[in-house]
């Protein structure tokens, strides 16, 4: 399997990425932000970073970029996008996810190994997960207070798209929402980080030793799994 | 040549985690008779002829798509700044 990584201008994480899906078992696929070319990608990663210096709105000139057709069209025929973080705030920014991202609350950035709690557990990201598992990423950034509406918050609850949320409330993110996915479920936005948690030795501290998280890579092997299962 | 200007706020709903980072600076430094502050974003936009009905038009299009994103914020206002001045 064949997993894309979009580098915009300043893409921080893309390497990253690229790393986590090499762990997991998949071939990863370097892409440029300026082409329009998939070059014949199962799934794409949009990763984490400061596109274009969070100008305008962190994402918003990125998701207007060449390649971003390309994407657009693969996500809404059904191809498994993850967007972390920056990638997270283009998919807002392309319409491909409900709600939006702004300042946290405390107005500070945040850099800390975050607790979360997987909820849906159906997604083409996330079917590696147990119901309410509880895992551990990192989480850093400025901009990760999840909004929307009253009405799209509602739909969002109902219909069971919130992914992940935080325990621990830490940018005042509306109903402590730390992921989303589309109504299809192949579309996925996540603020905190699982490409830094996928390597004994590099990841989140755990009960058992220090550097030993690696909670993250089941995000990746989860779209691998499902990606075979329906080829 | 003319200069549209486009004016783009945080919604009101919202919590606007820079503008209270302000209050609090204008609070430390003695004035405390302003009770709160919002920070927003003003666009200048050069058209090249006329700022005409179609010029305006196309403006209050992209202030919709590109240069506001209405679930964090609201275009609060879009009007034509006269030339000699607004240009160096």
């Amino acid at each position: 399997m064949r997993i894309g990584v979009v580098t915009f201008p300043g893409s921080l994480d893309d390497r990253d990425a690229q790393r986590a899906i090499r762990l997991a078992g998949a071939e990863p696929v370097a892409l440029w932000h300026g082409e329009h070319d998939l070059h014949g990608v199962d799934a794409l990663v949009l990763p984490g970073g400061f596109s274009y210096g969070d100008y305008l709105r962190a994402g918003a000139i990125a998701s207007l970029s060449p390649i971003m057709a390309e994407v657009i069209d693969a996500a809404n025929g059904g191809m498994p996008v993850l967007g972390i973080c920056n990638g997270f705030q283009m998919l807002t920014e392309a319409h491909l996810l409900e709600g939006g991202l702004i300042r946290n609350e405390q107005g500070r950035f945040i850099c800390r190994d975050q607790s979360l709690r997987i909820e849906n557990v159906t997604s083409d990201w996330t079917t590696g997960f147990t119901s309410n598992q509880e895992i551990t990423i990192p989480l850093k950034n400025g901009e990760g207070s999840f909004m929307a509406s009253a009405e799209t918050l509602a739909r969002l609850e109902g219909e069971g798209r919130i992914i992940a949320r935080y325990l621990g409330n830490p940018n005042g993110s509306q109903n402590d929402i730390a992921g989303v996915t589309n109504a299809r479920g192949n579309v996925v936005g996540l603020m905190p980080h699982p490409e830094h948690a996928v390597e004994a030795g590099f990841g989140p501290d755990t009960a058992e030793a220090m550097s030993s998280g690696v909670d993250g890579l089941t995000f990746f092997t989860s779209v691998i799994a499902r990606t075979l299962v329906t080829a | 040549m003319s200069v549209i200007v486009v004016e783009v706020m945080p919604k009101a709903e919202l919590l606007d985690p820079q503008g209270k980072a302000v209050a609090r600076a204008l609070g430390r430094l003695g004035q405390t008779q302003f009770s709160a502050v919002r920070v927003g974003k003003r666009f200048e936009i050069t058209v090249d002829g006329p700022a005409d009905a179609a010029a305006l038009a196309a403006v209050a299009e992209l202030a919709d798509s590109v240069l506001s994103n209405s679930v964090i914020e609201d275009v609060v206002g879009i009007h034509v700044v006269e030339t000699a001045a607004a240009v160096n």
